[in-house]
């Protein structure tokens, strides 16, 4: 899994009949400091979150899970909102709390 | 799988419910020289590992899930050892 910003929203009005009803977030991967790293993708929400929330998501068919036995065409899928991280001295500073 | 150096904790109340229970570290994979290599990522910890360690992650979902006893569970990485020691003959 990885940390990320929820940054956007996707409408998709004409899309595969298994995305019916889900929720489409642009997410931005950050690293352990709080920084942008790596490319923007889009995700599935599994976790009830929203723009600006700091979020985890999964990588790969397991972004799908949550909606089993129904296959939902994602590889990529928020399943948790992050109310705060850690990162313990001396590796870096520690994560901004839930806003 | 790869080995990686325990760097933080995750704090998440609102998550799937396959997570409940599930401990979140943040781990920052290393090379075999002990250098930070990538980004740091999530794992889940079923041994329970702590901040400092040394740990053998693994980065794919079936294993991942199997790892955490959970079948379906929406996880792409999961510490499945705690490292003492890494030899290699150069």
């Amino acid at each position: 899994m990885q940390l990320a910003r929820v940054i956007g929203d996707v409408v998709a009005t004409r899309k595969d009949e298994n995305l019916t009803g889900l929720k489409l977030l642009v997410l931005q991967p950050i690293a352990a400091d709080g920084t942008p790293t790596g490319r923007t993708l889009v995700a599935v929400d599994a976790a009830g979150a929203g723009v600006g929330e700091t979020v985890f998501f999964v990588r790969g068919k397991e972004a799908s899970f949550p909606w089993y036995p129904t296959e939902v065409p994602a590889d990529a899928g928020i399943v948790g909102i992050v109310d705060r991280w850690d990162v313990e001295p001396p590796y870096a500073g520690s994560g901004p709390s839930r806003s | 799988m790869q080995i990686a150096r325990v760097v933080g904790t995750v704090v998440a109340t609102q998550k799937h419910e396959k997570f409940a229970g599930a401990k979140l570290l943040l781990v920052q994979p290393l090379t075999l020289e002990d250098a930070p290599r990538g980004s740091t990522l999530l794992a889940v910890d079923a041994l329970g590992a702590g901040v400092h360690e040394k740990v053998l992650v693994v980065m794919e979902g079936r294993a991942a899930g199997e790892a955490l006893g959970r079948k379906l569970a929406p996880v792409d990485a999961a510490v499945v050892g705690i490292i003492d020691t890494v030899d290699v003959i150069a």
